[in-house]
């Protein structure tokens, strides 16, 4: 951005300047440590430049917001024009206790949902399954049948609010209650807005809640995207996920990197299956990490967007800009929580919030303060909630587009991720693509690594971690936390009870033969699914449609 | 404990959660620290648990569980193992758990629980200062 002349004059200026302030200074004052790290590792220098961004072509590297390669932002006016969707991830307990805390959160001025399933909804299990036991209602809330679903969204209007659902295994049937509901309500599949995170290759990763081979479970992915893109077309179809990778404990740059890998294993199944690129992709979504180290996130976020806009246009031959957006929702880091000064976690979050702005995120969810002791209370989601307002409202980060660009430090880092990104991705190609890295335990060792590296620097004391290896103090008990009923799990399975003895049993039996067929042929497994789930069939008999006839998925464990 | 035999260590995750970067990070320390581990993987059951201990012939299980279902899986994890005669196993978990639900697991024969942000350190010394000996 600079000419020849200009940077040879600023490299003559920095280099005297090390040799005479600096130089006095440093011989007088030592840094406070030899080398400087981000949290993820990556090293920090004392002074960028511009001599650091000098290789920066301003239209091709940047560009504008709208435009190719997105690094600015996908939409024209971001933030001016509205903020993203303000979406707090909840469920617990049965689906009457959700449906009002979502009442809640809309009249407290959030934009859209996101619903917590438990742990069995998640792993396709009934919750009076042995291996439910103990966890219904737990980290979610419990859907067993269409009648949960119903309760879950009673007086909330399916054409009116915009819902993500955390599931992904049995994706396809969650989206096929929601869909029968929408038509209970009159309210045409064309109307009908909201993700479903659907992205099983990060649950072998890292995440676990796997329950099909990954063949076999990415037909359901590609099928979901197939039918939504035919039938559902304001639907986002996929939210691949790098999150859980982040959590699991990997670096920024590794994040974006097994989470774009993981995107082009999916884009390359739809294209297989004979899917325009530009009929599917627009309706590709991500979900991303947000750490406290602002300017790295803020980096990892404009340079995932222009490498995924990159990879869409060139690898994939995308030629519909929507195409090439990498539009992403994002939530605060879970992992970065303390149990020691909870309080203290509202800063985290607010600072975590503030990058996710300045990076330019579609939706967000803030964190509650009491997360590493229980689920959030109430009080602690309001808190949360208000947090993400602050910032929109108040710290003045939505008032300009994509205000930390031309940042000589934030230029640079971007550069950096996005050179660490294509090196990953082109590592994971020479070996076959994500299946086959995750088949090695490449990806997996990975992650690992980087969360041992940070714990051992947590340990010595190198990285400091406020109220965990510094500034420690005396506390008492924490009170006023949340709990879920332990009756939940009965409830439920009574409720299991009278539907399978109340239901209409040969429609049933029909709906589960047909399901049997289809799941053995090529056809999409969509229409006979929305009639299982009409006949009430439950999660945990669709799912045993599937274990049978795909099997179940055992993962070789890395450690 | 003889010199010679190392403490063998089953850590495992019960019951459906997925979080597994701690019950693998201290999979890696007890190894450094000399121990003889073995990590379950995911979805385990009470009887698979102890089926694995038995089979092992573990000195120490640890459960680790970050889906609130420790007041249902820990204690009868011990259960299990006092039927199959291995009373003289330590049991010892973490993750997200209560404060006010130690006490409970602590009656109920679980020797220690280990909370976020607890010194690896710390844990490792605590097996080894507790874990039974041998002839």
């Amino acid at each position: 951005m600079y000419d020849d002349k200009e940077l040879e004059r600023i490299r003559t200026g920095k280099e005297n300047w090390e040799k005479t302030t600096l130089g006095k200074a440093l011989s007088r004052f030592p840094e406070r440590k030899p080398v400087f790290t981000s949290i993820s590792g990556m090293p920090v220098e004392r002074l960028y430049t511009p001599l650091d961004t000098a290789d920066l072509d301003y239209e091709k590297d940047l560009g504008y917001p709208g435009q190719y390669p997105f690094t600015r932002g996908v939409q024209p006016t971001m933030y001016r024009g509205r903020f993203w969707t303000m979406r707090q991830y909840a469920g617990f307990g049965n689906a009457r206790e959700s449906n009002a805390r979502y009442r809640y959160l809309l009249e407290q001025g959030q934009t859209g949902l996101s619903v917590a399933f438990d742990l069995p909804t998640q792993a396709g299990y009934d919750s009076d399954h042995p291996l439910s036991m103990g966890e219904v209602g737990k980290v979610g809330v419990a859907i067993d049948s269409l009648d949960d679903m119903k309760i879950l969204f009673d007086g909330i209007p399916l054409d009116k609010v915009t819902t993500s659902m955390t599931i992904n295994a049995p994706a396809t049937v969650l989206l096929a209650m929601y869909l029968a509901i929408a038509e209970e309500q009159g309210v045409s599949f064309d109307k009908v807005g909201g993700t479903v995170q659907n992205d099983i290759l990060k649950e072998i990763i890292c995440r676990g809640q796997y329950i099909f081979p990954p063949k076999p479970s990415m037909r359901l992915t590609v099928d979901l995207i197939d039918y939504c893109f035919k039938n559902v077309p304001r639907w986002n179809t996929i939210s691949i996920s790098g999150y859980h990778i982040r959590e699991a404990g990997s670096t920024a740059a590794q994040e974006m990197a097994f989470t774009i890998a993981n995107g082009i294993a999916y884009v390359k199944a739809c294209v297989d299956r004979g899917l325009a690129v530009d009929s599917f992709a627009p309706r590709l979504s991500f979900f991303f990490n947000a750490f406290t180290n602002v300017l790295e996130e803020v980096a990892k976020f404009r340079a995932g967007r222009r490498v995924w806009a990159r990879i869409l246009k060139e690898r994939f031959g995308a030629s519909n800009p929507r195409s090439m957006m990498m539009r992403y929702h994002v939530q605060t880091g879970g992992v970065t929580l303390t149990a020691q000064q909870p309080l203290n976690n509202i800063v985290r979050v607010a600072l975590q919030a503030y990058a996710a702005a300045l990076g330019g995120c579609q939706s967000l969810h803030t964190n509650s303060f009491d997360e590493a002791l229980c689920l959030p209370t109430q009080e602690a989601v309001t808190v949360a909630l208000r947090t993400q307002q602050i910032v929109a409202e108040e710290s003045g980060a939505t008032d300009t587009i994509d205000p930390l660009a031309g940042s000589y430090f934030v230029e640079a880092m971007t550069d950096k991720i996005e050179a660490e990104i294509e090196e990953y991705i082109q590592k994971i190609d020479a070996m076959g693509g994500t299946l086959a890295a995750i088949e090695q335990g490449y990806i997996q060792k990975e992650i690992q690594d980087s969360a041992y590296r940070f714990q051992k620097e947590i340990e010595s004391g190198e990285r400091v971690y406020v109220g965990i290896n510094k500034y420690t103090m005396e506390e008492p008990e924490p009170t006023n936390l949340l709990k879920v009923d332990m009756k939940v799990g009965e409830i439920e399975a009574a409720k299991l009870k009278k539907l399978r003895a109340e239901r209409d049993q040969t429609r049933w039996k029909a709906a589960l033969d047909k399901l049997r067929e289809v799941s053995l042929s090529d056809e999409n497994v969509m229409p006979a699914v929305i009639d299982a789930v009409k006949a009430r069939a439950t999660i945990g008999e669709i799912c045993d449609v599937w274990r049978d006839v795909f099997g179940e998925y055992r993962p070789k464990e890395f450690v | 404990m003889t010199e010679d035999r190392k403490i063998k260590i089953i850590v495992a995750k019960p019951g459906l959660d997925g979080h597994d970067r701690g019950a693998k990070l201290l999979a890696r320390i007890f190894a450094e620290a000399g121990m003889e581990v073995v990590y379950t993987g995911l979805r385990q059951t009470p009887e698979m648990i102890v089926e694995t201990a038995l089979q092992e012939d573990a000195d120490v299980v640890g459960l680790s569980s970050l889906s609130g279902v420790h007041m249902y899986f820990f204690p009868r994890v011990v259960e299990l193992l006092r039927e199959k005669g291995l009373d003289d196993v330590l049991v010892v978990g973490g993750g997200i758990i209560p404060k006010e639900d130690i006490p409970e697991l602590k009656k109920a024969g679980v020797a220690e629980i280990f909370g976020p942000g607890t010194p690896t350190a710390e844990i490792v010394a605590f097996i080894k200062n507790n874990v039974r000996t041998r002839d």
